[in-house]
């Protein structure tokens, strides 16, 4: 008997992979899972900053959909190779500053090394014609198997039928008579085959699975670039983009304000690679500095941070500012009136 | 066998999974990781991606912020 073909699928944590693996899977095809993490992912670590998100379920999406397939998953960091599709997304960005097209032919273009690698046969998406405005369209997913270099060997189960027959279709590896003709952006469809399946509780993440299709994240990320000089990020940007309350009181600095007791334990953690201010006349936030701030920025920062403390009614408040160099100094201000914060201060 | 340690304190999720995938990977059969961690999410994260990749988890300890995991590499 000949080994069974053997298929990677891209696995997100959504839906719609997790029904495009199932419906290969039962076609007798042995399938593992591929999940990339780009640093922007919504879900994984910001579960875990917040201490009100505490409650919630811990659960990474895209484990939870290999265990329900009963498949291997492989979760592959692009952190570094990611960013040059952020900075410089050849068929541009989305509303916001998601590069998707740029990102889905990225992460095929990935998966195609990995079958090499590993020697699987093909490569399983879970894309349906017109789901999406940007990446999922009739005319955008043949650039996605070209210009990743899939091409034949990219089959899409849940929209298959409204494509031209791929090679493991044409070869008859996989049946196209099983594979679904979805199209546009209901996910009724997805839903009723689903229930089929008998799937329940499957993620259906409200604005996407990534923090670059969020209008506020993208502002405070292409402020970070004008604040720079220059389009670049660490992990360490990307993430502090998350957590707390971005001021931008003066172009050389903002501040980082942690708003519960969570987003304080987070922000101690960056303590050595900032400039930080605390509050210690009355319970407030740890604040961090990022840029070069001159005593009359943190004069003004520490006003700032007071505000944001519990002292923000009272006469003055003290902070204490830790600088790089080791130094720290005591102030006494008074806090800022919210009134006094413009809203463009707030990113 | 050896006994092998990783620690991953101060990394979120899925950052501990994959550093202990890249561990696993260097890793033989029968093999033990033990993995430090910080991330509350890393006690199901760790522990799922084991049972999906064939991985025995020993044991799970959590002292205030601290979490160890123990785990016994299985058959690619």
């Amino acid at each position: 008997m000949s080994e069974p073909r053997k298929a990677v699928a891209l696995v997100s944590g959504g839906l719609d992979s997790l029904l495009a693996a199932k419906v290969i899977l039962d076609q007798g095809i042995h399938v593992e899972g591929i999940n990339f993490y780009t640093g922007f992912c919504v879900e994984g670590h910001t579960h875990a900053i917040r201490k009100k998100d505490k409650a919630r379920p811990k659960r990474n999406n895209a484990l939870w959909v290999a265990e329900q397939l009963g498949i291997k998953l492989h979760i592959i960091d692009i952190i570094e190779e990611y960013k040059d599709v952020v900075i410089n997304p050849k068929h541009g960005y989305g509303a916001n500053l998601n590069p998707c097209l740029d990102c889905k032919v990225f992460m095929v273009q990935k998966a195609r090394q990995w079958i090499e690698k590993k020697g699987f046969d093909f490569i399983i998406t879970g894309e349906v014609v017109g789901q999406r405005p940007m990446s999922q369209r009739k005319d955008t997913l043949p650039v996605i198997a070209r210009e990743s270099g899939a091409d034949e060997l990219l089959v899409r189960p849940l929209c298959a039928k409204n494509l031209n027959p791929t090679r493991p279709e044409l070869e008859g590896w996989v049946d196209r008579d099983r594979l679904y003709g979805f199209e546009g952006r209901t996910r009724k469809p997805q839903m009723a085959l689903a229930a089929s399946f008998g799937f329940e509780d499957y993620a259906q993440p409200a604005g996407g699975c990534c923090f670059l299709t969020d209008r506020q994240y993208s502002h405070k990320l292409a402020d970070l670039w004008k604040a720079r000089g220059e389009r670049r990020y660490e992990l360490d940007d990307i993430m502090l983009l998350k957590v707390g309350r971005h001021i931008r009181p003066r172009p050389n600095f903002k501040l980082i304000i942690g708003r519960e007791e969570g987003e304080n334990r987070f922000l101690q953690g960056y303590r050595k690679q900032y400039t930080h201010m605390l509050t210690t006349s009355h319970p407030g936030p740890l604040v961090l500095i990022d840029g070069e701030a001159s005593q009359d920025d943190l004069d003004l920062a520490a006003r700032i941070t007071a505000r944001f403390s519990q002292g923000r009614e009272a006469d003055t408040v003290d902070i204490e500012v830790h600088t790089l160099d080791g130094a720290s100094q005591s102030l006494q201000v008074q806090p800022m009136t919210g009134e006094a914060i413009p809203r463009d201060w707030y990113l | 066998m050896s006994r092998i340690e990783l620690d991953v304190r101060r990394m979120l999720c899925p950052m501990p999974v994959i550093r202990t995938q890249e561990k696993v990977e260097q890793l033989q059969v029968g093999d033990t990781l033990t993995v430090y961690c910080s991330d509350p999410g890393a006690i199901h994260d760790i522990p799922a991606w084991c049972r999906v990749n064939g991985h025995q988890v020993l044991d799970i300890q959590q002292k205030d912020e601290e979490i160890t995991i123990r785990l016994r590499v299985g058959e690619e």
